[in-house]
C-alpha cells in the first residue's frame, strides 16, 4: 500500500517534469500557443464582463423598492401631501413618504459632494418638485405599480427608469449572442493551437512513446505528460489573462467613474475569485481537451 | 508458455503473411525462429507483442489471448516480453542508466526498487562502467547490451530478440548470443529471430524455420530448411 502510493506521487511528479520540459524544449511553438489562447480568453472575458455589469446594472434598476414620484407643481403643499393616501390605497405600495423640493434640493447638492457653492445661488429658484418616495411590497411588481402611480391626479412624472432598464435587456441580449458566438469561435481556435503544439510534442517524442509501448506502459501513462502539457498552456494563458484583465479593468473604471456615473462599474475585488475560477478552468478544460483530441488522433496504441 | 495454434494471419493488401503456424514454446526454452525475408518472422513478433492479432487461429502468451485481449490489457501483456530489436532503439538523450531506469519507471516501479535493480542488471549484462554514458558514445555491441539490460529489467518471463546481431560484427555476435543464453540458463525463455546461419549453428538450439508463412521444420541443431534458403542470403 506504502509503495503504490509512493508510486503515484512520483508518477506525478514524472508528469509535471515532463509536461513542462515539453513547454520548455518548444518554447517557441509553446510562447505562440499561449500568446493565441490568452487573446481568445482576453476578447472572451472582456465580453463577459460587459454582460456581467450590465446584468449588475439590471438588477440594479429592477431590485430598488422604491419609485420617487413628482407632484404636479400646481398642486399647493396641502393638496400633495393630501395625495399620499390615495397613493397608499394603491395595491403594492406599503409606504409613500412626502419629500419637499427644499429637502429634494439639499439632498441633490449632498449627492454632488464639494463645490456645489456655486449652486446656492439656484435655491431661491429652487427647479425641484415636490415628490414622495413610494416604497413597494413587490419588486417584480414595478411596472404595473408605476403605471397606477402615473395615472393619479397631481402625479407629474417619476425617476423610474424603466425604460432603461428595457433597454439594457435588449442590450443584454445582443451582447450575450456575440459573446457566446466569440466564445465557440475563439474556443475552436484555442483548441486548435493546442493540438498543434501537443503535436509537435508527440512528434518530437515519438521514439520514447514507442518504446515506452513496447515496454507495456499502460496508455495513459503514457498520455499524461502531453496532457500535462496542453493543460500548462491553458493555464499559463489564464494566469495571464486574469492579470491583464485586473490591470485594464481596474484602469477603464477609474476612467470611466471620473466621467458620468449613469453606468457604474462592478469593482473588480467583487467578482475576482469568480473571473480566476472561470478563466482556471477554461484554461484546463481547453489544454486537457485539445490534448486528448491529438492525442487520440496521432498516437495510436 | 507460448502457444501458436493454428495460426493464420492475412494483411488488408491480401498478403497472407502466415498460413497455419502451428508450435509452442515451454517455459525456459531458448528457441531459434529462422527464415529468409518475407518468410512472416516480423508478423509472427507483432503478433507475440499483440501489435497484430491473428485473422484465424490462437496466439497465447502465457495466460493472455491475444486474439481475444482488451486493448487496455495489451500493456500487461507486453510486461511479459522483454524485446531486443537489431536498430537497438535506445533514447538518444538519456544515459545507460537513465534508459533502463526509464522502462521500470513507466511500469509503476518505486524509485527505491529501481535503484537497486538497474546498477545488479546492468553488471549482468557487462555495462555497469558505462552507465553514465549516452547510446551514442558506446559501440553497437555495448548499445545492444543496454538494450538487453532493458527488455531484462522488467523481469519478464520472455526476451525476445528480434534480429539482434543484425548490425554487429561476428565476434559481438557471438557475445551477444552467449549472453542470451546465459539469461536463458536463469530460467528466462528466450525467442530470438534471426537469419544469421552462423549463430544458428553454433548454438545446437532449437530450430524453428519458416519460409513463405510456413512452418517448414522444427528441430534442434543448426539452421535447417530447403536448400533454397541457404542460397538467399543477404
Amino acid at each position: 500500500m506504502n509503495g503504490n502510493n509512493y508510486s503515484v506521487f512520483s508518477n506525478m511528479w514524472y508528469f509535471l517534469k515532463e509536461g513542462f520540459r515539453g513547454v520548455f524544449v518548444h518554447g517557441f511553438m509553446s510562447f505562440a500557443a499561449i500568446t493565441v489562447i490568452a487573446a481568445c480568453l482576453l476578447v472572451t472575458t472582456t465580453f463577459l464582463l460587459v454582460a456581467y455589469n450590465i446584468d449588475m446594472q439590471i438588477d440594479d434598476l429592477q431590485s430598488s423598492n422604491e419609485i420617487v414620484v413628482y407632484i404636479d407643481e400646481s398642486l399647493s403643499r396641502e393638496q400633495a401631501q393630501a395625495l399620499r393616501s390615495s397613493i397608499i390605497a394603491l395595491d403594492n405600495v406599503e409606504d409613500a413618504i412626502f419629500v419637499t423640493r427644499e429637502e429634494f434640493f439639499d439632498n441633490f447638492l449632498d449627492g454632488l459632494g464639494e463645490d456645489t457653492y456655486v449652486l446656492e445661488e439656484l435655491r431661491q429658484d429652487n427647479p425641484m418638485r415636490d415628490s414622495f418616495r413610494v416604497i413597494m411590497d413587490d419588486v417584480s411588481l414595478h411596472a404595473e405599480t408605476l403605471k397606477a402611480l402615473t395615472e393619479l391626479q397631481g402625479i407629474a412624472d417619476s425617476n423610474s427608469d424603466v425604460e432603461l432598464s428595457e433597454r439594457l435587456v435588449q442590450l443584454r441580449s445582443v451582447v450575450n449572442t456575440v459573446s457566446l458566438t466569440l466564445l465557440v469561435l475563439l474556443g475552436i481556435v484555442s483548441l486548435f493551437v493546442i493540438s498543434n503544439t501537443v503535436k509537435l510534442a508527440l512528434h518530437a517524442r515519438a521514439e520514447e512513446i514507442g518504446i515506452m509501448k513496447i515496454v507495456g506502459a499502460t496508455n495513459s501513462f503514457i498520455r499524461a505528460p502531453f496532457v500535462v502539457e496542453g493543460i500548462i498552456l491553458g493555464v499559463a494563458a489564464s494566469v495571464f489573462v486574469f492579470a491583464a484583465q485586473w490591470l485594464v479593468y481596474n484602469y477603464l473604471g477609474t476612467q470611466l467613474s471620473g466621467g458620468l456615473p449613469i453606468l457604474t462599474m462592478v469593482p473588480f475585488e467583487v467578482f475576482r475569485y469568480k473571473l480566476a475560477l472561470i478563466l482556471l478552468s477554461a484554461g484546463v478544460l481547453l489544454g486537457m481537451s485539445g490534448s486528448i483530441v491529438t492525442i487520440k488522433r496521432y498516437m495510436k496504441v | 508458455m507460448i502457444n501458436f495454434q493454428e495460426v493464420c494471419k492475412t494483411y488488408e493488401n491480401g498478403v497472407r503473411a502466415l498460413k497455419n503456424v502451428s508450435f509452442s514454446v515451454a517455459d525456459g526454452e531458448f528457441v531459434f525462429i529462422v527464415g529468409p525475408s518475407g518468410s512472416g518472422k516480423s508478423t509472427l513478433v507483432k503478433l507475440l507483442c499483440a501489435e497484430l492479432t491473428p485473422t484465424s487461429g490462437s496466439v497465447t502468451v502465457g495466460e493472455f489471448d491475444v486474439g481475444s485481449l482488451p486493448r487496455r490489457h495489451v500493456p500487461y501483456l507486453r510486461r511479459e516480453i522483454g524485446v531486443v530489436f537489431q536498430d537497438f532503439r535506445l533514447i538518444a538523450d538519456k544515459t545507460v542508466y537513465e534508459n533502463v531506469a526509464f522502462v521500470m519507471r513507466v511500469v509503476g516501479v518505486p524509485p527505491r526498487t529501481i535503484r537497486k535493480r538497474v546498477p545488479y542488471v546492468l553488471e549482468l549484462v557487462g555495462i555497469d562502467h558505462k552507465a553514465d554514458r549516452y547510446p551514442d558514445e558506446l559501440s553497437g555491441g555495448e548499445q545492444q547490451r543496454v538494450a538487453v539490460a532493458r527488455a531484462l529489467v522488467n523481469n519478464p518471463d520472455v526476451i525476445l530478440a528480434d534480429e539482434p546481431t543484425g548490425n554487429l560484427d561476428p565476434m559481438r555476435s557471438l557475445e551477444l548470443m552467449t549472453l542470451l543464453s546465459e539469461i536463458n540458463a536463469r530460467g528466462t525463455t528466450v525467442i530470438v529471430v534471426t537469419h544469421a546461419h552462423e549463430i544458428v549453428n553454433a548454438f545446437k538450439k532449437r530450430v524453428i524455420t519458416l519460409e513463405d508463412g510456413c512452418v517448414v521444420s522444427d528441430r534442434r541443431g543448426g539452421y535447417f530448411g530447403t536448400g533454397r534458403i541457404k542460397h538467399e542470403r543477404e
